[in-house]
């Protein structure tokens, strides 16, 4: 008999384990008591969450006035952290949808904790669309809705697509993460008594995992992820949308919608690997999170972003080959201008650091590998800040330039949606298994009986 | 388990059928009117009847609402108005006594407002009736109210279904005052070029309203 090839992908799943010793393994954060950093966190977050209720009250009882937004900065801090959180939910969708449709076997351990994230940074995101209106209250109006106004929204503002583009991404990527954990619920009710029984019974929706139900689950899977694939691109081109449709220099560019887009996958792939890296440490799952896996999310975290440096010299090159005075004007502002400090930050990050990806020394060097992936958070933050607020602070008339300074609540705010996230999934964790234990079980035996 | 299933059963077609019958109440409801807000008849500190006044009497409404022929604010009368008569009629009805110490002080009467469109909206009479606009029109048959109430719910809604379609409730300038004339299609395409109204689109246009 012919020696057996080992499967292309055999060490996705490291160690000898037998099927039930990998469900026990990745059921560990769920059944088990939680490591001491989890407390921690779940505090954290728990304390900005405060913080973050605070600042919306201030905001709410007193106005935007708080914020440090004024007449041609009207976009600040608001905006920046909306098509941040947004961009950081897109690896989500990534790992989930686009990697499954390419049938990729090391998306596996990933996608659920990296769904949670989408969920999270979604609706973190979401807050802010809400909290930057003069007045919240009338948020429904940008609904299609039969009215003694007979008013309907506007649909030619990018504005009125992010609401649909959000509300559906937000539909999608919900019901996404709920179907890829109906196996998973119905394993936990199995396994657990008392309240959590009760709990985990009426999440599966008594999934029984028979043969039809596996069949239909799959192509149902495979469905969304054909729809969340064109979703996920299209949001964060509709959130390029509101800049480019704009006639400010350095925002109507009509490469914005690939930029913003390939900004998400990057950005989004980053704060994956500064959550996954210490959950992998944490929880000890290096036997299913391997180093393969990170090096794959570092080798995808370089291509996007070299799609974003690239637009990044292309900008500049367009500004120069426009011949626009403005446009020129705008550029050499960002280089040169009281900002300068933080577009060369910019570029620095996501042009000079990143280039360290290409060399599997750096990759697999997980302390670089965590500390440039919180580099490239805090790089595709102040690409947003370059784009909405320093093009703001220097568009057409001199008589128009103004410098914007955040105030308290503006990184109350901030920081609060980032205890927001943090407790949000923390507590997701604690509840679901933030690995697939189904997929795993499924790649467990495609890898050693096949 | 078979008493779960139904339970399961009924809560997921209840919260299906619960969202469309809401999106139903919602869609109906508005397309006939049902949540817009109309008042009931509004007490006044002086029991007016405009039943008696203009109905029985037949008093033009200019005699008392003067400017609205030519002012944004149609107006109400002063006291100086009621007392051309009272002064005459009626001296010592007790239902006058307001209006009599309003004379001898100078305090106006605290009448209670009825129709109370917001601040952002700018309504002018003056145009409505130049165009041939009647007072019936919007106000109902107030010669036959004995106490005035909102006969329109006075929504954009209301507003905006005229000024599409103004031809359908336009009258000749000198049937303005008549509250008994029924309008005639017809008659109003001709009213509505000789009075030289403007498009649909220009009377729908923010501007109009909401300056």
């Amino acid at each position: 008999m012919a020696r057996r090839e080992p499967h292309p992908d055999h060490d996705l799943i490291q160690g000898e384990w037998t099927e039930k010793a990998l469900v026990e393994k990745l059921l560990e954060p769920v059944e088990k008591p939680a490591p001491r950093p989890w407390r921690v966190v779940v505090a954290v977050g728990a304390a900005l969450t405060l913080a973050w209720l605070y600042g919306l009250f201030v905001t709410f009882v007193r106005g935007l006035g708080t914020w440090g937004i004024n007449q041609p900065v009207a976009w600040g801090f608001d905006i920046v952290h909306f098509v941040w959180w947004i961009g950081i939910g897109h690896a989500g969708t990534l790992i989930s949808a686009i990697l499954v449709l390419m049938r990729q076997n090391w998306r596996d351990s990933l996608n659920r904790v990296t769904e949670a994230m989408t969920l999270f940074a979604v609706l973190a995101a979401a807050t802010y669309p809400l909290i930057h209106m003069g007045r919240p209250q009338l948020f429904y109006w940008v609904m299609p809705y039969p009215t003694h106004m007979a008013l309907w929204p506007q649909y030619k503002s990018p504005l009125s697509w992010d609401v649909l583009a959000i509300m559906t991404y937000l539909t999608i990527s919900t019901l996404f993460l709920y179907l890829g954990l109906i196996p998973d619920l119905a394993l936990l009710r199995e396994r657990s008594r008392g309240w959590r029984r009760k709990l985990y019974g009426w999440l599966s929706l008594g999934w029984t995992g028979n043969a039809v139900h596996w069949q239909r689950y799959r192509a149902v899977y495979v469905l969304l992820a054909g729809l969340a694939t064109p979703v996920v691109i299209s949001v964060h081109s509709v959130v390029s949308m509101d800049f480019a449709y704009g006639l400010v220099p350095g925002w109507h560019l009509t490469v914005f919608p690939p930029f913003f887009a390939a900004g998400a996958i990057y950005s989004g792939f980053a704060m994956a690997l500064t959550l996954i890296i210490p959950l992998r440490k944490w929880y000890r799952l290096e036997g299913v999170i391997t180093e393969r896996h990170l090096d794959w999310m570092a080798k995808v975290t370089l291509a996007s972003g070299l799609g974003v440096a690239y637009i990044y010299l292309l900008e500049i090159f367009i500004a120069w080959y426009a011949g626009e005075p403005a446009e020129w004007a705008q550029q050499l502002w960002r280089m040169t201008g009281p900002y300068a400090p933080y577009y060369w930050a910019m570029m620095l990050i996501n042009v000079v650091l990143l280039q360290t990806l290409w060399f599997p020394r750096f990759r697999k060097n997980l302390t670089w590998l965590f500390i440039f992936s919180i580099l490239a958070n805090v790089g595709m933050w102040l690409e947003r800040f370059v784009i909405v607020i320093i093009s703001l602070s220097h568009d057409f008339l001199p008589g128009n330039f103004q410098l914007y300074y955040p105030t308290w609540v503006d990184w109350t705010l901030f920081l609060g949606t980032i205890g927001f996230f943090l407790f949000g999934l923390s507590l997701f964790i604690r509840l679901f298994p933030p690995i697939a234990v189904a997929e795993m079980v499924h790649l467990f035996h495609r890898l050693r009986k096949h | 388990m078979r008493r779960r299933n139904r339970w399961v059963r009924s809560l997921f077609w209840g919260g299906v059928l619960g969202v469309f019958a809401l999106l139903g109440v919602v869609f109906s409801g508005v397309a006939v009117g049902a949540f817009e807000q109309r008042t009931f008849p509004v007490a006044q500190p002086v029991p007016f009847s405009h039943a008696f006044h203009a109905g029985g009497l037949g008093l033009s409404c200019r005699y008392c609402h003067t400017a609205a022929e030519h002012a944004a604010y149609a107006g109400l009368p002063p006291t100086e108005t009621c007392m051309t008569c009272h002064t005459f009629v009626k001296p010592d009805s007790p239902n006058l006594a307001l209006v009599r110490k309003s004379w001898e002080t100078g305090e106006p009467i605290p009448w209670n407002r009825v129709i109370n469109l917001p601040d952002f909206v700018y309504f002018h009479h003056g145009a409505h009736v130049a165009k041939g606009v009647g007072c019936a029109e919007c106000h109902g048959r107030v010669d036959q109210m004995a106490v005035v109430y909102q006969p329109q719910a006075f929504t954009m809604k209301f507003c905006l279904s005229c000024h599409r379609n103004p031809e359908a409730r336009l009258r000749p300038r000198e049937q303005v005052f008549n509250m008994a004339y029924t309008p005639d299609p017809e008659l109003g395409r001709k009213l509505k070029a000789l009075h030289q109204v403007r498009s649909a689109e220009a009377l729908t246009s923010c501007n109009t309203c909401h300056r």
